[in-house]
Formats: C-alpha cells, sequence, structure tokens
C-alpha cells in the first residue's frame, strides 16, 4: 500500500468517486447535526459517554476478567488472540470442528481488521456477508472505504450491476429485470441472503459493547440481518476487541443514546440485539467469544493516544472530515479510514513503516472530527502526537529529512529576532529572483511567483500562485518609521 | 493597559500590510499599541509538524517576548490558538518548570483581533468604510479552537459601504492546514478547489478571513484559475476609512481597492 499521498491522488482523479461521496457525506453531516441539535444536553451526554468508556480503559485487566467469568458463567466459551492470525485460526477452528464450508457473518470491524474471510478462504469455509453495505463490497471484489457505509463510494447504477453479475456465482442470482430502485435492489439483496441464513450452521458476528457484569454482547445494526444471524445458525463465534468492555449494563446508556444520532443520524438505532452466553432451545447453542488484542493493549500504552480506544464507530469523523471526502477510505489503506484510522492504525501497528507514519499526517488539523466526535476524542491533539513520534523515530537517521533539516532552520531563526530579522531579508530578495520564474499578479496588483520547480515550491506553486515577498517585512517598517510615527502616514505598501 | 501586537512571522514577513491594519486600526480606537521587537513566531509550524523540541526555544522566545502585557494582539485566529492551546503542551514536554509558569501566565492574554475588539474594547462598529461585495470565510482555528463565533461578522455588519454575502459551507477547512499543504498537495488543492468554487457562487468581490495563511492558499487558487476575486485580511477591512491615505499613521494598504475606495472620497 503506497502512501497516503500518492494514494489519495487517484480518487481525487475519480470524479464519479468525489461525487459519490461529497454526496454522502453531506447528506448523512446534516442528518446527524438536525438530530444532535435536538438533544439540548448533548455535551454532557459526551462527556458521560466519553467517561464511561476512559474508566472503562482505566481497569481495563479487571473487567476483561470479569467479563471473562460472566460468559463462562453463561455457557460460553472464551478464548484470547494476541493476534490476527490467532484470533483467525479459533474462528476457523471451531468452525471446522462442526464440518462447516461456509458460515454468515453479521458486519463487524474487528473480522475486517484480522482479515477473517480471506483466512477462512484458506482453510476452504466461504464467509458470506449479510450487511447490504459489506455485502456489496463483498459481490463487488471490492475493499470498504467506510466505517458504516462500507459501499459509500457506489452509486445504485452500479450497485445493480455488480448484483446482476456477481450474485449468481456465489448463490441465488438476481432477477434479470433488476432495475436500480433501491427498494428493488434492497428485495433482491434479501432473497439472495435469505437461502444463506436458512442454511448456514455457524454465524461470525463483532460486538458493539461488551458488559462486563453480566456476560452480554450488543450488537446494534440497522437492517435486521445481524439479528437473523444471531438467532438463526446453532454456532455463534464473536470476535470482540478487548476495548469494546463496558463495567455494566447501565453504563450502555450514554453510548446507546450517543451512537445512532451520531452515526446513522436515526434518534434510535433500528435494530439492538443482546445476547448472554446460551440459552437453552433458544438461539444459537454453542457461543464462542474470541477477546482481540492485535495492537489495543500498544495503545492503551499511550498516555495521548490511548483515548482513541475510547472509539465506539460511529464514523462522525470520517462524514465530518474534508479530507476523507476528497480522498476516499481506500487512500488510508485499512479498514479504519477517516480520521479515526489516521490515529488508530499507527497507535495499533506502531509507527516505523512509511504507510502507517503518512497517516497522522493526512490532515489539515482542522477539527471538525473532535467537533463531532460522541466521546470526545481529540484527533488532532492525537495526530500532533503521533507526528512527533514519526518525527523523533527519526531523529538519528544518518541523513536527516529535508524537512527536518528546514524545521531545525526555522527554530533557530524563530529562536531569536534578529536571526529572523536576516532571513527576512533574504527572503526579499530571493523573492525577487523566483518572481523571475513565470511572474504573474494577484488579483489586487501584488506580484506572485508563478510555476516554481523544486520539491516544496512545486508542490505549492503547482496549482497556487504564490505572493512574493514585499520589500519590507512588519519588524523592518516598524523600525524605520517608529511604527508609522516617523512615516507621514505613508509606505510603500510593500509591492515590488 | 499595555498592548502588544503579535504580528505572527507570515504577517511579519509575508503580508506586513495586516500588522500595519491593525496598528492603525487600534491607534484609531485609542489603544497605543506596541510592538515587542524580541518577538518571532507562536511555533506552530513546528508544532503541527511534529517537532516539538524544535518548538521548545521559539516558545521561550514568546514568551519572553511578551511578559508584562496585559493583552497581545494578533490578526491570526491559528496564532491565537497555537499559544493558548500548544504552549502548554511544548512546555510540559520540555520538562522546565520556569517556562511552563511562563506560559501559563502569558497565553490566556493572548487574543485573535476580533475577541479583542469586541470582548476587551467592547465596541463592534469600529468606524470602517470598505464599499464592496465580501463573503467571510471562518477558518478552522478561529472557530473550532478559539471559538471566536459571530464576532467577526459583528464587526462586518458594521462597516459602512459593505455587503456581505452568505458563503456556502463556509465552515469546511479550505485546505492550507500548514504543512498539509506541501505534504499532500493534492487533496489541498482539491480542497481549496471546492473553496474557490463556492466563493465564486456567492458573486462576492472579496473574501474576507482572519488568517493571512488560509487567504494565500485559497487567493493563490482563485489568481490561478483568474476568477477575479480578492482576498483581504479582516484587519485590513477594518482599518479602511473614509478619510483614507490622509488618516492615521500607517498608510497605504497593500490592496489597491482600499486605496480606489479612498480615491473615490478624495
Ligand atoms: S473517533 Fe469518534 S467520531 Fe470517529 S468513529 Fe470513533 S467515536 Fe465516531
Amino acid at each position: 500500500m503506497p502512501a497516503f499521498p500518492t494514494a489519495a491522488r487517484s480518487a481525487l482523479a475519480d470524479t464519479q468517486l468525489r461525487h459519490n461521496l461529497a454526496h454522502a457525506t453531506s447528506t448523512i453531516r446534516a442528518k446527524r447535526a438536525a438530530v444532535v441539535g435536538e438533544v439540548e444536553e448533548w455535551e454532557e451526554l459526551r462527556l458521560a459517554g466519553a467517561a464511561v468508556k476512559e474508566a472503562a480503559l482505566r481497569d481495563l485487566d479487571t473487567h476483561l476478567v470479569r467479563l471473562e467469568e460472566s460468559l463462562t458463567a453463561r455457557g460460553a466459551t472464551v478464548h484470547w488472540a494476541r493476534d490476527a492470525a490467532e484470533a483467525n485460526e479459533i474462528v476457523a477452528r471451531v468452525a471446522r470442528d462442526h464440518g462447516a464450508d461456509e458460515v454468515v457473518k453479521v458486519k463487524s470491524m474487528a473480522t475486517q481488521e484480522i482479515g477473517l474471510n480471506e483466512a477462512l478462504a484458506e482453510h476452504g469455509i466461504a464467509a458470506w456477508e449479510t450487511d447490504l453495505a459489506e455485502l456489496i463490497v463483498q459481490l463487488g471484489d471490492d475493499l470498504p472505504s467506510h466505517i458504516l457505509v462500507p459501499a459509500i463510494h457506489r452509486n445504485r447504477a452500479e450497485v445493480r450491476e455488480i448484483f446482476l453479475r456477481a450474485m449468481g456465482e456465489v448463490g441465488r442470482p438476481a432477477p434479470a429485470d433488476l432495475t436500480d430502485e433501491p427498494a428493488v435492489l434492497a428485495g433482491a439483496a434479501r432473497e439472495h441472503l435469505r437461502e444463506k441464513f436458512l442454511r448456514a450452521k455457524v454465524a461470525v458476528s463483532g460486538a458493539n459493547f461488551a458488559v462486563a457484569e453480566t456476560g452480554t454482547l450488543v450488537v446494534v445494526e440497522s437492517e435486521g440481518n445481524g439479528r437473523m444471524c444471531l438467532t438463526l445458525p446453532e454456532v455463534l463465534i464473536s470476535v470482540v476487541g478487548i476495548e469494546k468492555v463496558v463495567p455494566t449494563f447501565a453504563e450502555l446508556d450514554p453510548l446507546l443514546r450517543l451512537l445512532p444520532r451520531s452515526s446513522t443520524g436515526e434518534r434510535m438505532n433500528p435494530y439492538t440485539s443482546t445476547w448472554t452466553g446460551v440459552t437453552a432451545g433458544d438461539g444459537p447453542q454453542e457461543v464462542h467469544v474470541v477477546l482481540l488484542d492485535n495492537g489495543r493493549t500498544r495503545a492503551l500504552a499511550d498516555d495521548v493516544g490511548r483515548q482513541a480506544l475510547r472509539c465506539i464507530r460511529c464514523s462522525a469523523c470520517l462524514n465530518a472530515c474534508p479530507v476523507y471526502e476528497r480522498a476516499g477510505g481506500h487512500a488510508y489503506g485499512s479498514v479504519y479510514p477517516g480520521p479515526i484510522g489516521a490515529i488508530l492504525n499507527p497507535l495499533m501497528k506502531g509507527t516505523g513503516d512509511p504507510q502507517t507514519d503518512s497517516l497522522p499526517y493526512a490532515s489539515s488539523l482542522c477539527g471538525a472530527c473532535f467537533e463531532v466526535c460522541p466521546v470526545r476524542i481529540d484527533i488532532p491533539e492525537v495526530l500532533v502526537h503521533l507526528r512527533s513520534k514519526v518525527v523523533d523515530s527519526h531523529r538519528d537517521d544518518t541523513v536527516p529529512k529535508a524537512e527536518a533539516v528546514a524545521m531545525k532552520a526555522a527554530a533557530w531563526s524563530f529562536g531569536d529576532s534578529r536571526r529572523l530579522g536576516w532571513v527576512e531579508r533574504a527572503s526579499g530578495v530571493a523573492g525577487r529572483v523566483l518572481t523571475r520564474f513565470g511572474r504573474t499578479t494577484l488579483p489586487g496588483g501584488r506580484s506572485a511567483a508563478g510555476r516554481i520547480p523544486g520539491p516544496g515550491a512545486a508542490a505549492w506553486t503547482g496549482a497556487r500562485d504564490l505572493p512574493a515577498p514585499p520589500r519590507e517585512s512588519f519588524r523592518a517598517w516598524w523600525r524605520r518609521t517608529d511604527g508609522g510615527r516617523a512615516d507621514g502616514g505613508r509606505t510603500d505598501g510593500g509591492r515590488s | 493597559m499595555r498592548v502588544a501586537l503579535m504580528v505572527t512571522c507570515v504577517n511579519d514577513a509575508m503580508f506586513p500590510e495586516t500588522g500595519k491594519a491593525v496598528v492603525r486600526l487600534l491607534r484609531r480606537l485609542g489603544v497605543d499599541v506596541e510592538f515587542p521587537a524580541a518577538q518571532t513566531c507562536c511555533a506552530q509550524p513546528m508544532v503541527n509538524t511534529g517537532y516539538l523540541d524544535e518548538a521548545v526555544p521559539v516558545v521561550r522566545t514568546f514568551v519572553d517576548a511578551f511578559a508584562g502585557y496585559d493583552a497581545v494582539v494578533t490578526p491570526s485566529g491559528s496564532c491565537a490558538g497555537s499559544a493558548r492551546h500548544q504552549h502548554g503542551l511544548v512546555a510540559r514536554r520540555s520538562g522546565d518548570a520556569g517556562l511552563a509558569a511562563a506560559v501559563a501566565e502569558t497565553s490566556p492574554k493572548v487574543y485573535e483581533l476580533s475577541e479583542f475588539l469586541v470582548d476587551v474594547l467592547g465596541v463592534v462598529d469600529v468606524g470602517a468604510y470598505f464599499p464592496h461585495t465580501v463573503t467571510y470565510h471562518p477558518t478552522c482555528h478561529s472557530l473550532r479552537m478559539l471559538g471566536v463565533g459571530d464576532r467577526p461578522r459583528q464587526l462586518l455588519e458594521n462597516v459602512r459601504g459593505l455587503r456581505l454575502l452568505d458563503l456556502p459551507q463556509a465552515e469546511q477547512c479550505c485546505g492550507f492546514g500548514g504543512t498539509f499543504a506541501v505534504k499532500n498537495a493534492d487533496t489541498s488543492v482539491a480542497m481549496g478547489a471546492d473553496k474557490a468554487r463556492h466563493v465564486r457562487e456567492t458573486g462576492a468581490e472579496v473574501l474576507v478571513a482572519g488568517d493571512n495563511s488560509c487567504l494565500m492558499h485559497v487567493g493563490g487558487v482563485l489568481s490561478r484559475q483568474q476568477a477575479g476575486v480578492r482576498v483581504v485580511h479582516l484587519a485590513e477591512i477594518l482599518a479602511s476609512t473614509e478619510e483614507g491615505a490622509s488618516g492615521p499613521p500607517g498608510g497605504a494598504s497593500a490592496h489597491p481597492e482600499v486605496e480606489l475606495a479612498r480615491g473615490e472620497q478624495r
């Protein structure tokens, strides 16, 4: 996977994608803003949600042990997985033990994070996504590009094509007279999926929350397909990130109120399923819970970054992010795209890989993500913190990056106003030289540099004019004129 | 009240007219603003790029330069935000308790221009004259880091001759973002181009904002598009008057339309 700036380029050039994304994110932004505006005590609710998750993370070990006890007491089998390979192995083993060659899946970020579908395929087990958007992505042989709306980058004409082409290869084909009406498309998906629900012996899910005191897992969804998976098959395997734990049932309250308004812009969630171990004669008769670390303890160990583990995957930050809106989800090279992905990936994987290291810089630090985050994750703060980790990891490089040299030089000149004065005089001279490259004039008459060659300058001037530095800096003017007092009210206006 | 101007490194080197406008404006309002010559930069370029160690001497220079003033006013929402919200972090990381104390003393006194005018001086009508159609972009750091709210609008609405037009999707980032503009130039330009499109949709002659960095970016895109829209800093609009160049010290603006406006009065 290339680093973000490169990966973003193809999305930026794709006009259909740009249009789909801008349309979808602005629609959902408006919906969210409207329903959040209805809640008078929204800020208090955010604080309450953040506090619940923060407290849970503080004593994570205790709560996890408690969760294991409650789950076991209710007849579930608990497995611990340190990484993706261990988790995938556990799921495959359980499925194989039941002779399953296919499983139905509830939409789950954790299973995508560990690449479960691909791992099961290697064991000859087909994993069928049952969430409508995930189904579109799976049938389209595509990657999800959004946490909540994985097919956000597709429009309905594209969906129709995918259904017609691919459904028949893996099950019930789409009807030949399929139109691109959303209801008709949903109807075809329903028929296709029903066969799979009724046939599958094993289901795989994630969980939005795991309640330690009762051993209850919670799945929040909009379509009801998840509930079909959670109740019909005989065996249920739930892969749950360890940060999903909440100590008590009552603490779900703020979270279940914050989530739907932030994520789908709905007042209440359509389907909230809770299941607690095994109930004789009702639902799955064998329940396995895989508690997954896969970098979460690494994130937990980072003082500033650990707040990212509060994330309830509502995707509000994606919808609010101007960078995500242009570059799309795939550019982040992970199942966690957008602002949360830009911090979660480096936190869980650690810095050092060029792709991961590019993510904290994939933000203009505009703050829109923090403004909408229901659990108040200060994403800009974590981004800056992670940037400092990336920089620090290169401090001992034998050949420093041009940027590091530039920053050290800037720090040197900003460390003392006299040095800054010299630099400004030099920049005035350099500016007059640079304006010779395709000299141009800004609206209003100030002269500007056109396209300037060289790495940093070309990146700016490729598509933007750059004003030429003025002949005289502010500080030089102040000194020359005693702050304008000795100037008779005229200055040369800085135009060169 | 001793008031210091924090001109910011970008204004100092690239947009001195904005600093002169602040001086002219504040003097007109009876504030004898000083310019502590020891000032350099708010350290934001280093902090936001991840060079926290490099930021330490810059923050130290900052607090030394502005110690002892009752208020520090700056024509930049971004730099005010940096002083108020990032200096503490840099000082803590340096482990220097003296620096942390100096930051705690100085940073709450830093005001962005519109905050200073409305909250400290208590004025919304600064007696300005600017006979043009204008649209206002609330830069992200003014909007979210500082929460300047509608103060700039209140000030603009009281400028004689000025017609203020609503900017569609005003609260979306323009795409400047400091080094983001260079590190992720393609995405930055895509964001800037959308902002420029919205500006053009308003039909305004002038785009105004409280941060020259954002204006330099959007203005650079508008200029390359030959869009015929000028960008002007809020301070320069608030400083312009019907008396024009014969007015108080500070002199002519970098922006000829201001002079033109004055010319019409002559
Ligand atoms: S970081 Fe916040 S806004 Fe983004 S997905 Fe997580 S909870 Fe939602």
